[in-house]
């Protein structure tokens, strides 16, 4: 990934901000600057994401891209955040621990590296609560 | 609106070509289209090419005019128009020529798709087509196509009732098919052990639930219908042509393991048809992985939600089944060049409904065809006729 494109991310990858809707309510993760329930009459605000979430469903990737190739066995998982939205992200714990329905919350974390010298990626990772 | 038909078909062998071009491959299978068609290339008066990611796989773009050039058109200077939507480029390239028959713009039209896969190795292949999702948020995040797919697996496991055996006999009935397809990238015939003690690639996906990595190429000829006699005896009719969209990624989806674009695509066909699943006599759908049979069968209205792996297991999609599923051996026996899987659907329609599949022929009047793009934000379905 170019390092433009990933910088401008930063502020959402770093922190879990996202956006809400005070139209409707309705929070976003990843952040949307269109509500789609309200479209243009909605009005779109920055929403700091507590972590807290639940697996909604996950798997194990064994093989991978080039790129994640060498952190292969992960845990991949969707998240519902506690607020509604849901991500997709990995779940730091062993592939075993791994069930649906299980209590995690974010933690910051190296995410992969554009090769052996290149940018690093940090971002969201998930750990399990319990 | 005018009436559309099929008049000709044409396909490459799937596989892994090393010695032949992404163009080559193209023209190989456009000219196997036009001989079925019996007509000339100066016939032609426009072209769509389905095609997802020459950009990445081959490191050429302005696929429109390489295609047209190479089938000796473009000194005719024959529009040639390259249509994208990931896994589903080829159904909308079909689509498209559809439209633009119906519409009255245009008479004769090659409807094609094409991918060529192999030049890149496997890490670099899973990379480009993990781009069929959203790459900012769920590539970044280490998502791969079959970790996505193992994702919507483990969902409907937890919600319905669906063996890792039922499972399995999705690819052990599209091998069976693909053996008597002489197309099809496998011909080999495989077991539910073969399929259980494969090695993992997203749990619980293991290597035989995954269409594998291919080159090739698929053609059509479409025409009005009110013209079609003038070309062939047995044209086969475009009944319905549907499209529907939904989210990009995953997570956003209402339901994990229902495609809502499935579902709406299937529906609106059905509508422009004025058919039911009842009326249809085989279907070729999207089984890049084994999970997405099960998904299609029952998101398409032949069965619902949860029977499908029972129905799969008791033989009833299976070839003489009542609801033959993939006859061609599917994008997992037959292979699944990306951007060239719808075109080659409607080739294996074509060839049922004239009564030339062979081995694997069924007794069939109304055939469908569905293609997904990732998983399942771009689905596109027809439905064909005699
Ligand atoms: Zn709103």
């Amino acid at each position: 990934m170019s390092v433009s494109r990933f910088w401008r991310k930063i502020p959402q990858r770093y922190n879990l901000v996202g956006t809400q809707c005070t139209n409707c309510g309705r929070h976003f993760f990843p952040p949307r600057s269109l509500c789609p329930d309200c479209r243009r009459s909605g009005h779109i605000v920055d929403h700091q994401f507590n972590g807290e979430g639940t697996v909604v469903t996950y798997t194990v990737i064994r093989s991978a891209s080039d790129q994640f190739e060498h952190t292969t066995p992960y845990v991949l998982a969707i998240v519902e955040l506690d607020e509604g939205p849901r991500l997709t992200a990995q779940v730091a714990c062993l592939p075993e621990e791994a069930k649906i329905g299980m209590r995690v919350h974010s933690v910051f974390r190296r995410v992969a590296a554009d090769g052996e010298s290149g940018t690093i990626h940090y971002g969201t990772k998930f750990v399990p609560s319990e | 609106m005018r009436d559309v038909a099929v008049i000709g078909v044409g396909c490459t062998e799937f596989g892994e070509h090393w010695s032949t071009s992404f163009r080559d491959l193209f023209v190989n299978a456009g000219a196997l289209a036009l001989e079925d068609a019996g007509i000339s290339g100066e016939k032609i008066d426009a072209l769509y090419v389905g095609n997802m990611s020459a950009g990445r796989f081959v490191e050429q773009e302005h696929i429109g005019a390489l295609i047209a050039d190479y089938a000796g058109l473009a000194t005719k200077n024959v529009p040639s128009t390259r249509v994208e939507a990931a896994c589903a480029s080829g159904g909308l390239a079909f689509r498209q020529a559809v439209i633009a028959v119906a519409s009255g713009m245009e008479d004769v039209v090659v409807a094609a798709g094409v991918e060529k896969m192999t030049d890149v190795g496997t890490g670099a292949s899973v990379d480009m087509l993990a781009s069929a999702a959203d790459r900012e948020w769920e590539g970044f995040a280490g998502a791969t196509f079959p970790g996505l797919y193992a994702m919507i697996a483990n969902d409907y496991m937890n919600r319905y009732p669906l063996t890792r055996e039922q499972l399995a006999q999705v690819a052990v009935k599209n091998h069976e098919n693909g053996a008597k397809n002489p197309i099809a990238q496998f011909r080999n015939r495989i077991s539910v052990d073969t399929v259980l003690s494969s090695s993992l690639v997203a749990d619980p996906l293991r290597l035989f639930d995954c269409s594998p990595i291919t080159d090739g190429a698929a053609a059509v000829v479409v025409v009005p219908l009110e013209r079609a006699h003038e070309f062939t005896d047995s044209p086969v009719r475009v009944l319905a042509s549907a499209q529907a969209s939904d989210t990009i990624s995953l997570h956003d989806r209402r339901d994990i393991s229902t495609l809502d674009a499935t579902v709406a695509a299937g529906k609106r066909a059905f509508d422009l048809a004025g058919l039911s699943h009842k009326d249809i006599d085989l279907v070729e759908v999207h089984d890049c992985f084994t999970i997405a049979e099960i998904c299609a069968i029952e998101d398409l209205g032949f069965c619902k939600k949860g029977e499908a792996g029972k129905l799969t297991a008791e033989g009833v999609t299976a070839l003489g089944g009542k609801i033959p599923v993939n006859t061609s051996g599917g994008l997992k026996a037959c292979g699944h060049p990306v951007g060239a899987t719808g075109i080659k659907q409607i080739c294996e329609v074509v060839t049922q409904l004239r009564g030339d599949a062979g081995a694997r022929q069924v007794d069939a009047e109304i055939g469908m065809t569905h293609n997904v793009g990732g998983t399942g934000a771009t689905v596109v379905v027809h439905i064909l006729g005699v």
